[in-house]
């Protein structure tokens, strides 16, 4: 076991793949884990319900606690800028009033490279500054404040870090595995552009064995973001297929060309802000095309790992390929 | 001079210019690179007496509030229409203790404009008068450019006391009358277009920064045009080209020539800087000062146009690199690195490495070897009847020639280049300039009209001979030199041999063998083409390694259908025949030629290269019987110039089948440093191919090093950079660094390059990756230039390709790397074995995400790999590079394949042409 002896430590945002999965590793290294959600989990940790929109709820959860790993976030692509304000912004700054009235402890706050991405391709890049102003999508413009709220609060006694693990996905992942199983066995699974875009993910294994490194070695690693992969950029469309066959599902068969994925997009996002407010139009929750999903889908974005690895000790342990084999 | 009392000159008009249009020091406004801290503003005595406001860049009061010493000194004197701006590059990069003064002229940048035009002589004085204020002394280096040329030299020969060494850049100090006078220049003189292109208009000002290509940056641009916003503020730019003496009678005329021939005496280290590309500083005035400076160091930047360091930034680097080399240190003793300057008939000697080259090795001297004066030399099958010369009419012919090339003014040490056929005829006049100890330059016709251009001109040839299509070319190339032609009437050469015949003056004799021989181009694959200058003693080197090396033995005989190797043939005494084909088209070899070809002088060797063995074997299906009997006799195939498959050289031994195929390894700057015959018993490839279990992942193995030759290993950092160091430890990877007899002495015109090539001293950098193996072979694992490097260290191309190429279905494969260095992922781009449509059959290169490998195939070239592998592209077919159409043209594959995997229009500018092939 490496670093300092572990200690009670917090985790938020429990219930969702990558969240149960830094909570077992945590466990299982020795931590005393508690998390929190707002509904039972049935898991075998210690468990607080409570919604990170509750000041008292969060003050209580954290009070005691020596580190807190917060991933409770609103991931949808879709919602009103103010749930996203509210639960990424406000609740990340909930956490560390918590901790700083409970006198400190440490804070790996759970960003997404997004925070910095302004929709150009990314290629080999660092991380890079969070820009809530340039970021694409209430989801990206909220976490890149609530990382810069995080960052800004690094201090010896609350060491903070930000770790952004990007596309994380793995057996029971109901976000991107999930999604393109769903659509491609409804036949309604598209690439977007010619599908040959270098794209990096993290299988979940190796997501939250790299939380774990950046709270045991937050000494090296705090005040700084910290981008997240396998280090194994794929072509997207051969990721996508890749995960199509390990789910048993039928292959993409559509591309859908790149302008023509953003003008829908467009449409969409008019849509779904109509949606719910213009009486004969059903409410949308999970879009099927956003501007920001073309783009994610359609450019180039990998990342440089060689000083996250570095500062956090740490390598992936298993291989796109491996995790492709657990689906 | 002496200075009268001064009545005061201002007329009422010059009063009125004061205010805005006189602003002395740089305005508030930033300039791109310019640190405000090194703007001041001095007051100095002009010629006259009169003190003038000057404005300079100097990083002087800097180093002096930092206490740091100063150890030298840059003095940089800029040109027409251009400011202090122009060096603030120079500035930046200035070493530690090292201080530069770049001045701005009087009337020019942000100086006072003094209202009157200023002679050539005034500009000299005003600059001692801005030195002495300034309390300037030695060591000083002069850094000048176009017209700030002849200022700044003419200040260097008044202060010879503080002058350490002087560096040019695209600048002139002779404008003969006879000669024309720059297009450009002289349309802005021309009286009634001077005011208003000069003055009136800032079209000059404009026209100076935008002979850039690459265009330069808008900002950097319009920092150029700056100081001379308003047309008062532009008189001095029309003053100074009226200052330019195209004429006898002109007022600096004295004063130009006098600079010109003062620079002719000025010993001091001194370093050329050019840009090729300059409509107005033309190849005529680089050669020019190379004549009055021999012994200077010469820097072309082959893309570069008249802002040499702004078209070429890197230079500012290289001017540095070599101040600190020839501007001794405190206490390091003055002059120390001039004595080994030499004779004024060498040109640019200073950029050789000065090392000891190895003693007592064998050389072949280069002249006709005429102890059987009656055996046929060379037969050449290429007309209608085979033309026929034996040693002693070739030794003959060549003394003719060479008496002949005499009297047209062909001196020892001039260069001589040859545009003519491979054939008898080249073979004579090469030997005619060595005869004569000319330095001969030839070029490839397979660059390419264009390049083949740049690389002739830019090794400023004082003469030129060739056949009159040859010649033709070279006139709109705007090669400088003599042109010679040699096909009159019938038999080419044949009136230049009468010439000589009636001549009877001697031939030199007791020729210096350390002086260049030979100027050759490398292939230019990576860039523009590089003359490479070998010694004579070089070239018999050269000759004699590639005697011992294959056994080169008397009653030998052989096929020249490769043109290097074919000069050498009566050197050594050897017969040889050149076959029916365009020797510069080498695909052009038929097996029938091949066949006539040996049978006309009964060849015991065959030398072709790659592509010429490739239609040999295309077409052997039409060979007759008695043809077939023939090809059976050689007991050698040498092939060279490009990497030779293995399956080729089994198909070449089904067609020849009584020879063993040698492969020589090497370089236009060292060839050969190793010698395999991949068909013999024995390792073939990496450990894959079965053969060499202890040497994993090995690439292809090119051989022992032939005997002379050191190899040594330039182990890779992360970053793909070679160590200084050199080691000879089995398998570690790095770049291969060789050294022998017969390696350049330098290339030509380039000491940026060859202070990079030529590391450790005596010792040259081939650009190629590999290793050793524990027996001492050497093993290529690809070019240094395609290294990738990924974040688990470099990844060297053929040892993968090499794993990936024996999977079934698949016909090819290139290992490309995309993304930054030190974090590339490596990509593996295939052809497959089944085709695909005929759209990408036409373009190569399948559309949208047909560029992905089918899943099946992506998984098992993925396990063969052995690498990390980000993606598995298909296309039609790799380009090739247009030379030797055999070498895949990574770098335009990796340009295509960051197209597909990172999305984007992005086209690359630039490179070398692309031709496809397999």
């Amino acid at each position: 076991m490496s670093g300092p002896s572990p200690g009670r430590v917090l985790v938020t945002g429990a219930s969702g793949m990558l969240g149960g999965a830094v909570a077992d590793l945590l466990a299982a290294r020795g931590w005393e884990v508690t998390v929190m959600q707002r509904r039972p989990s049935g898991g075998r940790h210690r468990e607080l319900l409570g919604d990170i929109r509750d000041a008292d709820a969060v003050y209580r959860a954290v009070t005691g606690q020596d580190a807190v790993v917060h991933l409770a976030a609103k991931v949808d692509v879709v919602g009103a800028w103010r749930d996203f304000v509210d639960i990424n912004v406000r609740g990340t700054r909930r956490v560390i009033e918590g901790l700083r009235a409970q006198g400190g402890g440490r804070l790996v706050q759970v960003s997404s490279p997004s925070v910095a991405h302004t929709g150009r391709s990314l290629i080999g890049a660092g991380a890079g500054p969070a820009t809530p102003m340039r970021a694409r999508g209430h989801y990206a413009r909220t976490k890149a404040a609530a990382e810069l709220f995080a960052l800004e609060a690094d201090s010896d006694a609350l060491p903070t870090t930000a770790v952004r693990p990007h596309l994380v996905w793995g057996p029971g992942d109901t976000q991107l595995v999930g999604r393109i199983a769903e659509r491609a066995r409804q036949g309604r699974l598209a690439l977007v552009g010619t599908g040959t875009a270098l794209v990096d993910t993290t299988y979940v294994d190796n997501a939250a064995s790299a939380l774990v490194a950046a709270l045991e070695r937050i000494d090296v690693a705090r005040g700084q973001a910290l981008v997240v992969t396998n280090g194994e950029p794929r072509p997207i469309g051969e990721l996508v297929g890749d995960i199509c066959r390990a789910v048993g599902a039928p292959a993409p068969r559509l591309h859908l060309p790149t302008p023509l994925a953003w003008g829908l997009g467009a449409a969409v996002e008019g849509a779904t802000a109509l949606s719910g407010r213009v009486p004969g139009v059903p409410t949308i929750t999970q879009p099927p095309m956003t501007r920001f999903l073309a783009e994610q889908l359609s450019t180039a974005h990998w990342f440089d790992q060689r000083r996250t690895r570095e500062v956090l000790d740490w390598r992936p342990t298993v291989t796109i390929d491996e995790g492709l084999s657990r689906l | 001079m002496p200075t009268p009392a001064r009545t005061p000159r201002l007329s009422a008009h010059d009063r009125a210019r004061r205010s805005a249009h006189d602003q002395v020091g740089l305005p508030g406004t930033a300039f791109p690179g310019v640190d405000p801290r090194w703007s001041r503003v001095v007051l100095a005595p002009d010629a006259d007496g009169m003190t003038r406001r000057w404005h300079v860049l100097d990083n002087g009061p800097l180093l002096e509030a930092a206490g740091t010493p100063v150890r030298g000194t840059v003095l940089a004197v800029h040109g027409n229409p251009t400011w202090s701006y122009l060096w603030r590059r120079v500035l930046e990069q200035a070493p530690p203790g090292w201080r530069v003064v770049a001045v701005d002229q009087l009337g020019m940048g942000w100086s006072e404009r003094p209202g009157r035009p200023r002679t050539l002589a005034q500009r000299v004085d005003d600059l001692g008068g801005l030195t002495d204020a300034l309390g300037l002394t030695g060591p000083v280096v002069a850094l000048v450019h176009d017209w700030g040329g002849p200022v700044g030299l003419g200040w260097a020969l008044a202060h010879r006391d503080d002058l350490a060494a002087v560096v040019l850049t695209n600048t002139a100090v002779h404008q003969p009358v006879e000669h024309a006078a720059p297009a450009v220049i002289r349309l802005a003189r021309a009286p009634m277009l001077l005011a208003r292109v000069c003055r009136t208009t800032p079209a000059f000002v404009r026209a100076t920064t935008a002979l850039s290509r690459p265009a330069l940056p808008r900002d950097v641009r319009d920092a150029f045009a700056a100081p001379y916003a308003s047309a008062r503020r532009r008189d001095a730019v029309a003053d100074f080209v009226r200052d330019i003496p195209f004429e006898d009678d002109h007022p600096s005329r004295p004063a130009l020539d006098a600079v010109a021939e003062g620079v002719r005496g000025l010993d001091v280290p001194a370093l050329l800087v050019w840009g090729p590309r300059d409509p107005v500083f033309s190849q005529r005035y680089l050669e020019d000062l190379v004549q009055r400076l021999p012994h200077a160091d010469v820097h072309v930047c082959p893309t570069a146009s008249h802002l040499v360091l702004e078209d070429s930034p890197e230079a500012v680097g290289t001017v540095w690199e070599w101040a600190q080399q020839h501007v001794p240190g405190p206490g390091e003793g003055a002059g120390g690195t001039r004595d080994d300057r030499s004779s004024p008939r060498r040109e640019a000697t200073g950029d050789r490495d000065g090392s000891p080259r190895p003693a007592g090795v064998a050389t072949v001297p280069v002249r006709v070897d005429r102890s059987r004066p009656d055996e046929t030399a060379v037969v050449e099958l290429g007309g209608a009847q085979p033309r026929r010369v034996t040693f002693g009419e070739l030794g003959e012919r060549v003394e003719a020639v060479a008496r002949g090339l005499a009297g047209r003014g062909v001196r020892p040490g001039d260069r001589v280049a040859v545009l003519v056929p491979p054939g008898i005829d080249l073979t004579t006049v090469v030997y005619a300039v060595w005869r004569l100890g000319a330095v001969v330059v030839i070029a490839d016709a397979g660059l390419g009209l264009g390049r083949l251009g740049a690389a002739l001109r830019g090794a400023g040839p004082r003469h030129v001979v060739g056949v009159a299509p040859a010649l033709a070319p070279a006139a709109p190339t705007r090669v400088p030199g003599q042109r010679i032609r040699v096909d009159g009437a019938g038999t080419a050469l044949a009136g230049l041999a009468a010439e000589g015949a009636r001549s009877d003056g001697p031939l030199p004799e007791g020729l210096d063998e350390d002086a260049d021989g030979a100027v050759l181009f490398t292939s230019g694959a990576t860039g523009p083409p590089k003359g490479v200058v070998y010694t004579r003693r070089a070239l018999g080197a050269q000759v004699a390694l590639l005697r011992d090396t294959f056994g080169f033995g008397p009653g030998e005989r052989f096929v020249a259908a490769f043109a290097p190797f074919a000069l050498y043939g009566p050197a050594l005494g050897l017969p040889s025949a050149v076959p029916d084909m365009d020797v510069t088209a080498p695909h052009t070899l038929t097996a029938a030629a091949l066949a006539r070809a040996v049978e006309a002088v009964g060849a015991s060797m065959v030398f072709a290269a790659p592509a010429a063995l490739r239609n040999v074997v295309a077409t052997a299906g039409s060979l007759t019987a008695a043809e077939r009997e023939v090809l059976a006799r050689p007991r050698l195939v040498l092939s060279a110039g490009a990497p030779v498959p293995t399956d080729l050289l089994h198909e070449v031994r089904a067609v020849l089948p009584g020879a063993q195929t040698q492969t020589p390894y090497g370089m236009t700057e060292a060839l050969p440093v190793a010698t395999h015959d991949p068909t013999a018993p024995g390792p073939a490839a990496g450990p894959g191919a079965g053969t060499d279990g202890e040497h994993p992942g090995a690439g292809v193995c090119v051989g022992r090093p032939v005997p002379g030759v050191e190899v040594g290993i330039a182990v890779l950092d992360p970053l793909g950079v070679p160590a200084e160091d050199l080691q000879t430890a089995p398998g570690v990877a790095g770049e291969i660094v060789v050294r022998g007899p017969h390696v350049k002495d330098r290339y030509d015109r380039r000491w940026g390059a060859q202070q990079r090539s030529a590391r450790p001293a005596g010792w040259h950098r081939t650009g190629d990756v590999g290793s050793l193996d524990d027996q001492g072979r050497l093993w290529v694992e690809g070019r240094l230039a395609h290294v990738v490097t990924t974040p688990a260290g470099p990844v060297t191309p053929y040892p993968v390709e090499e794993r990936v190429r024996r999977l079934d279905g698949v016909a090819d494969v290139a290992v490309v790397g995309v993304g930054p260095a030190g974090t590339q992922l490596v990509v593996l781009v295939l052809v497959p074995t089944e085709r695909g449509g005929p759209l990408a059959r036409a373009t190569g290169a399948p559309h949208g995400s047909a560029a992905l490998a089918a899943p099946e195939l992506a998984a098992r070239a993925r396990a063969a790999a052995g690498v990390p592998v980000a993606a598995v592209l298909v296309r039609e077919w790799l380009p090739v590079d247009v030379r030797h159409a055999s070498k895949v043209d990574r770098t335009a594959l990796a340009g295509w394949a960051e197209g597909v995997l990172h999305g984007g229009r992005r086209r690359r500018r630039g490179g070398a042409p692309r031709t496809r092939s397999r």
